[in-house]
């Protein structure tokens, strides 16, 4: 047997921040995936593989560590927790059958910061020009946008008070930093 | 900070979008019977004008999704946003949709 000598380096690796009255960790390595599906096709079928996809465009469903983002018209980013993801690409082309998809497995491309307490909005406000008011944005919203120089997706699941910032794993240390200094 | 109207998720900042020139000009159908000068005068000829302008935009850190616009070029005000594939709404003298 090949011994494995490969050892995963999350690029954020144990990084923690406390600014005023906001918490920022770094999340948990997770199986990610970009799901390309025909609005009708998804509709019809009103979840794929445990992913809900119903929602309307920059809605986040779902709950339990398996969250289902719409990006766009036909776009759903599919977050869950780490090492399911052979079975979840299996379990997502079942459930949809012969309907038209693609399914591009995004886990290593992309590290996420979990952000809670009462100054998140004005945080991220510092580097992203959308309303984030609970009006305009309202638990249960997710889209894809601006931090700074560097493109997010911003995540307010309808569960509790977190909010969770998504962006590229080469892009993390500059919204890291960015997010620190904003909370000072 | 100016706002475009995405016709998918609203309104939203211009540093989201990007411009991707006038809209409404058609592919030739048989681009081998054109000659060099009706060619060069569908890719580069634009009409650049001081007024109404329909453009395509794109909302790149969005959706991503194409889409139709018509702009003041001179005020840089936005007067509507429409899918793909919509034929442009009229205009009349004045720049005001009709």
């Amino acid at each position: 047997m090949v011994e494995s000598n490969i050892i995963r380096r999350p690029v954020l690796a144990g990084r923690s921040a406390l600014g005023s009255s906001i918490t920022m960790t770094v999340a948990a390595p997770a199986t990610r995936f970009i799901l390309r599906l025909d609005p009708a096709s998804a509709s019809a079928v009103g979840s794929a593989g445990g992913f809900d996809v119903s929602g309307p465009i920059n809605s986040v469903r779902g709950s339990n560590g398996k969250l289902a983002v719409r990006l766009g018209p036909n776009e759903w980013f599919l977050i869950v927790e780490d090492g399911e993801g052979a079975a979840l690409e299996a379990a997502i082309a079942a459930s949809l059958g012969d309907r038209f998809h693609a399914l591009v497995d995004v886990s290593h491309r992309n590290t996420a910061v979990l952000l809670s307490g009462e100054n998140v909005v004005d945080v991220l406000n510092a580097g992203c020009p959308i309303d984030l008011s609970d009006a305009a944005f309202a638990p249960g919203s997710a889209t894809r946008t601006i931090l700074g120089k560097s493109e997010i997706v911003l995540i307010r699941p309808a569960s509790g008070d977190g909010w969770r910032v998504e962006c590229w794993r080469s892009f993390a240390p500059y919204v890291f930093e960015f997010l620190t200094e904003a909370s000072r | 900070m100016l706002l475009i109207k995405c016709p998918y998720c609203g309104q939203r900042p211009e540093t989201e979008f990007k411009c991707g020139g006038e809209a409404h000009i058609a592919r030739p159908e048989d681009p081998s019977a054109l000659n060099d000068e009706a060619w060069a005068d569908f890719l580069y000829t634009r009409s650049s004008i001081k007024g109404v302008l329909a453009e395509r935009w794109m909302h790149s850190h969005g959706c991503q999704r194409w889409f139709n616009a018509l702009r003041n070029t001179h005020s840089d005000a936005f007067l509507i946003t429409y899918e793909m594939g919509k034929p442009r709404p009229a205009v009349d003298e004045n720049g005001e949709l009709k």
